[in-house]
């Protein structure tokens, strides 16, 4: 019986398998952040053990650094900055900081500097990382005895996880983008359905998809509770990677991409478990809820709790409608927002950006709206403004801000004030995530973007063609 | 990590179910960047309640803690393990845990020690009538005794093995150096090694996709 994808990464990784004990796994390139890793690198000090690769580990700031230039003025933001900052030189590994090329959200700077390559085993301390699953590798979101482990030896214990093939079927309709096919997902399996498994997407609409919507897709598998999500590396995956600044060249490419041809999961292997989409009719999804499963169509109305599922599911729904404000039967387009933020690990890259430009460009935000653009790196900040992008947000009223995570998880000033409403490109809608008492809905940047012109959720189909230009495409 | 074999200690009965980890340590702890001094968030909401079972003097010395099922439920927080432990704590003893509990509990050296429910009863009926009264944990054979109550608990035989040890998830993992060694020989060539090297600009392909 042939393998899957995964299963083919898993095995060309273990160091050491011996009965009863988990598989022991090499590590090939380990994230490292400042929230995650201080007591790390504490443990180590404590143990007087050292950093086995420095030179496989790479360090950014990302998740509390502020987005407006100057000092970080939160004392614990400082704290942590300052503490990844010494243990990054104390133990020789390359460390991205602030407003540099190459800082950025981990999971952005990760490909971008071509360091996520098919076939590999990547770690970060942090959920996201399944991002990196877009490439063909095996990423998993680690807790900190796990980074002081990873530190200390480069493997990882791990248990054996399940396999579950998500085929993803047709032409991706217009108007629908990566991210509302993975909220559709996530709606279809539940933000348990994954646990323990490993999610391979498949299927012409993910092959069709650029490496940036195969990321949208990946990074949000952890939602559905799954320990990662990988997509086979095709020719689209290769030339992103080609030419980047730690991609093989010369024989060692050509040696790499015949390796990277093979990883794919064999005609005969079993998946454990197997869904299938089709999203050549797909509408844009937003959330009602306070979970990324609790979504709907912009089409649609606020669901009533009476007619979901189980009594859990019930449950679950009148509190989140409690928590949101929100009315059974009310159409979601209905739904007005105080905020909008555009960026995060999910969609905080070039394209999202461009995306949500265009369809700003010549428009203007509505009034008592504030909208946050925060790009993902350094890297797609500068590439941004070469393009002008930045003009266009900041013509439109919106707000352009340094690279970070920003108003994704509000740990540093970005948050938003109690009771506010948000349309969020981020991928988590938990209660407070984005400030205490604040209401989340995740939406794909085309929403996000026609949201900020109409001041209630909207897509780019609902916006008066401008004078001057052609009409928008439905 | 000190190897557990046998522990006898004063048994704190805490009597609640459902005790996730945010009770354990609210989240305002975890934004410390040191790996140390937590025991002063362990319970830190009930501890300001004077009557609370730690805040009496028979209990000042517990290092085994009897409570109800589902202890260690929530967040994966590991921190939670370093309060219990920094407070003194080397056993826990409920009929159910967390599962993220549990595993970060057998990585960090803190005994999770399954008993059943009626005999977890009795045990915090022989705690509450006599305070500050000693259980002695017997991880060979696997028992734990107070008073005249002898239960049998369970525990992860691989957890139990590594604590008999007292072998640390790094320390294990180290033993096989030889191992790790021999692999890193093996990797390819073309895999990527971390440069301080950004790239120029980094090209950015155009999206497959027409803007809508
Ligand atoms: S952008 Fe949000 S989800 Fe992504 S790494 Fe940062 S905080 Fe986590």
């Amino acid at each position: 019986m042939g393998h899957t994808l995964a299963e083919k990464v898993w095995r060309s990784h273990v160091v050491r398998q011996a009965e009863g004990e988990p598989d022991l796994l090499y590590i090939d390139l380990h994230l490292v952040h400042e929230v995650t890793s201080p007591q790390a690198f504490e443990g180590l000090k404590v143990a007087g053990r050292t950093v086995r690769r420095p030179d496989l580990t790479l360090a950014t700031e990302d998740h509390n650094t502020p987005t407006t230039p100057g000092p970080v003025l939160d004392v614990i933001s400082r704290t942590q900055l300052e503490a990844l900052t010494a243990n990054c030189a104390e133990f020789g590994i390359v460390h991205h900081r602030r407003g540099r090329l190459g800082q950025g959200i981990v999971h952005v700077i990760g490909p971008e500097l071509g360091l996520t390559q098919p076939g590999m085993t990547i770690v970060c301390g942090d959920s996201h990382t399944s991002t990196h699953g877009a490439f063909g590798a095996l990423a998993l979101g680690i807790g900190t005895s796990e980074v002081e482990h990873v530190l200390a030896t480069q493997t990882l214990p791990l248990k054996p996880f399940k396999t579950m093939a998500i085929n993803i079927t047709g032409e991706l309709a217009a108007g629908a983008s990566a991210k509302d096919i993975i909220l559709a997902v996530i709606n279809r399996i539940g933000t348990g359905g994954g646990q323990g498994y490993v999610l391979e997407y498949r299927g012409e609409a993910i092959r069709a998809l650029s490496m940036e919507g195969r990321m949208t897709i990946c990074n949000m598998s952890i939602e559905a509770g799954a320990r990662a999500g990988m997509i086979a590396p095709d020719e689209t995956t290769f030339d992103y990677v080609k030419g980047r600044a730690h991609a093989p060249t010369g024989e060692d490419w050509d040696a790499a991409v015949a390796a990277w041809r093979e990883l794919r999961t064999d005609d005969d292997a079993v998946f454990d478990e197997e869904i299938t989409i089709d999203v050549s009719t797909l509408a844009p999804y937003v959330t009602w809820g306070t979970n990324p499963g609790q979504s709907v169509t912009l089409d649609d109305v606020v669901p009533d709790p009476a007619v979901l599922g189980d009594d859990d599911a019930r449950g679950n729904a009148e509190r989140a409608l409690e928590y949101m404000d929100l009315t059974p039967g009310t159409r979601m387009r209905d739904i007005g927002v105080d905020a909008v933020f555009l960026g995060s690990c999910t969609n905080g890259r070039i394209e999202d950006l461009r995306l949500a430009a265009d369809v700003l460009r010549g428009r203007r935000i509505a009034d008592n709206l504030r909208m946050l653009v925060v790009p993902g790196s350094q890297a797609v900040l500068e590439q941004a403004e070469a393009e002008g992008l930045d003009e266009v947000f900041t013509a439109a009223g919106a707000e352009w801000r340094l690279a970070g995570c920003s108003m994704c998880l509000g740990m540093n000033p970005d948050q938003l004030a109690p009771h506010e409403r948000c349309a969020s490109t981020s991928n988590r809608n938990f209660e407070g995530r984005q400030g205490a008492r604040s209401r989340t809905h995740l939406v794909s940047p085309a929403v996000a973007a026609a949201t900020a012109v109409t001041g209630h959720l909207a897509s780019p189909s609902d916006l008066s063609p401008l004078p001057d230009r052609t009409p928008v495409e439905v | 990590m000190d190897p557990f074999t046998t522990h006898t200690g004063v048994g704190v009965p805490l009597r609640r179910s459902n005790v996730d980890t945010d009770q354990i340590i609210p989240a305002h702890f975890l934004k410390r960047v040191s790996r140390t001094g937590f025991e002063d968030g362990l319970f830190a909401r009930w501890r300001e309640d004077p009557s609370f079972i730690l805040n009496q003097e028979a209990y000042a010395a517990g290092s085994v803690l009897v409570t109800g099922p589902d202890f260690g439920t929530g967040s994966s927080r590991e921190h939670a393990v370093w309060a219990l432990q920094q407070y003194g704590f080397r056993v826990v003893i409920s009929s159910r845990f967390g599962d993220i509990f549990r595993g970060n509990s057998g990585k960090g050296g803190l005994l999770t020690a399954q008993v059943a429910q009626p005999d977890v009863e009795l045990i915090l009926k022989y705690l509450e009538n006599s305070p500050g009264a000693t259980i002695t944990v017997d991880l060979p054979g696997r028992t734990v005794t107070a008073g005249d109550i002898v239960a049998p608990f369970q525990v992860d035989d691989y957890v139990a093995w590594r604590l008999l040890n007292g072998l640390d998830d790094i320390s294990l993992t180290l033993q096989h150096e030889d191992a790790i060694t021999a692999y890193e020989a093996s990797r390819p060539a073309y895999k990527p090694v971390v440069t301080a090297e950004t790239g120029r600009r980094t090209p950015i392909q155009v999206s497959t996709k027409p803007a809508p």
